[in-house]
């Protein structure tokens, strides 16, 4: 079997993350801070630890705001439904996954003023629309990190300067990026930095964060749920301190241990090293794919602006049926369809139908990369 | 008979945070639920030798951990 779905979740797990799992369960189980005994605080304490190695992971001075949540999509809600209020302007781009569209567009329908920059066909984000489009009432500006259908990256330290300027806050959609490019809050000037653990950062599902910047005022931001966080329990309003007002009820803590153990593997080994492995791949799929007949490789041609996923169509063949015989008759697993993103395929001019998407991971071979290459080659004939 | 401090915090994330500067500063500290005499709070507090109280305030104070209250138990 070769797995080439990374981008949807990345598959194998590192044999740490898995023990750490494992681990907490049956040496740390107790209810995090809750009850003060020993299992209690021994719980509370890998929390902690998880929390500090995060911010420095994405360069940040204070572990408290760094925010677990179930996964990037619940970041980016507790920002969006948290921050914003009827009236306010946000400036997006062309090419966001519906975790940022579903809610933005819910929004909108209660007078959120939603302008959208259109993206070039190869992902591309045009500066010069982009700062025509963030003006002095623009409140948020919202971007995917890396596109989830073409792989392009989006220049995120740029807007961060245009919205600062402006007078905005940056939030990003690093579901794509956190663990597969490094990120660093400070020199980005990123506000909000949504991430999910079980891609690039080799968690498991069920676990992400919300990284805010050490600069951010939070009294602004409303908590997504309200509920007991194990402090301040006299009050039956929610406290303002974090990151309690924004971590209701227990946490997913074998979530918070895998996801650790993810980070600590990815340091060990060197994120620079995986992300010159996946680029090679990434080229490799390209060259390959780019020169059968009949087949369209999109997003960006520079490399270095591009994370490991190679989106295609065929002339001859719908996407569902090459995902259909890469699985049956290869084994060779992929995703075909829309990707949850809608606008980004109508900006690449393939919605409806979608395309076939190969995300190559940290356990993928040059190997299983020739195999594909060949495999495709093979249905596209038939 | 050793005399004991004890600090609440707001979090625990403040008292994991507290517990770990304490540590590596040499300090002898304990996470211990909150005395109800002190607070109603559900969660831990940390208890530290009083003797040891200037140094305790001063690596807080440093690293700019919140801190609810210091009391004397």
């Amino acid at each position: 079997m070769i797995y080439l779905d990374n981008a949807a979740t990345s598959w194998p797990k590192p044999p740490e993350v898995l023990k750490a799992m494992v681990d907490v369960l049956q040496h740390a189980g107790g209810n995090p801070g809750r009850s003060g005994h020993r299992l209690s605080i021994e719980a509370a304490r890998v929390i902690y630890n998880a929390r500090e190695d995060i911010a420095r992971f994405f360069n940040i001075g204070d572990p408290s705001r760094v925010i677990f949540t179930s996964n990037a999509t619940h970041a980016i809600n507790l920002v969006l439904q948290g921050l914003l209020k009827p009236g306010d302007r946000v400036v997006t781009s062309s090419i966001e996954h519906n975790a940022v569209m579903r809610p933005l567009r819910s929004l909108e329908k209660q007078g959120l003023i939603l302008h959208t920059v259109p993206c070039a066909p190869d992902g591309m984000l045009d500066m010069r629309s982009i700062a025509a489009a963030i003006d002095s009432h623009t409140r948020l500006v919202v971007l995917i990190h890396a596109s989830n259908v073409m792989g392009t990256m989006l220049p995120v330290a740029e807007v961060a300067h245009l919205a600062h300027h402006a007078g905005a806050l940056l939030l990003v959609d690093a579901a794509q990026t956190a663990g597969a490019v490094p990120i660093d809050m400070k020199a980005g000037r990123i506000d909000f930095l949504a991430f999910t653990g079980h891609k690039g950062l080799q968690g498991p599902p069920g676990i992400g964060g919300l990284v805010i910047g050490d600069h951010v005022d939070t009294s602004q931001v409303e908590p997504l749920m309200r509920g007991g966080t194990g402090s301040q329990s006299e009050l039956e309003l929610q406290p303002e301190s974090l990151p309690d007002k924004f971590e209701s009820g227990t946490p997913n803590i074998a979530g918070i241990a895998g996801l650790h153990a993810g980070i600590r593997w990815l340091m060990d080994r060197g994120i620079h090293i995986i992300r010159e492995h996946e680029l090679e791949l990434t080229r490799n799929l390209i060259n390959g794919l780019s020169s059968m007949p009949g087949i369209k490789v999109y997003g960006t041609s520079d490399l270095e602006r591009r994370t490991a996923i190679i989106s295609f169509t065929a002339n001859n063949k719908e996407v569902s049926e090459i995902g259909l015989k890469l699985d049956d008759d290869y084994g060779i697993l992929v995703r075909v369809g829309l990707h949850c993103a809608p606008a980004a395929h109508r900006t690449i001019g393939t919605f409806p139908g979608g395309t076939v998407r190969l995300a190559p991971g940290a356990f993928t071979t040059m190997d299983d990369v020739n195999k594909t290459i060949w495999a495709i080659e093979q249905i596209i004939a038939s | 008979m050793t005399e004991y401090g004890v600090i609440l915090f707001y979090t625990t994330s403040s008292a994991m945070r507290a517990e770990k500067l304490l540590v590596a500063e040499g300090c002898s500290v304990k996470l211990i639920p909150v005395p109800r005499h002190l607070s109603s709070d559900c969660g831990v507090a940390l208890r530290f030798n009083w003797q040891q109280q200037e140094k305790v305030k001063s690596v807080l104070d440093q690293a700019q951990v919140e801190v609810d209250a210091i009391h004397q138990l």
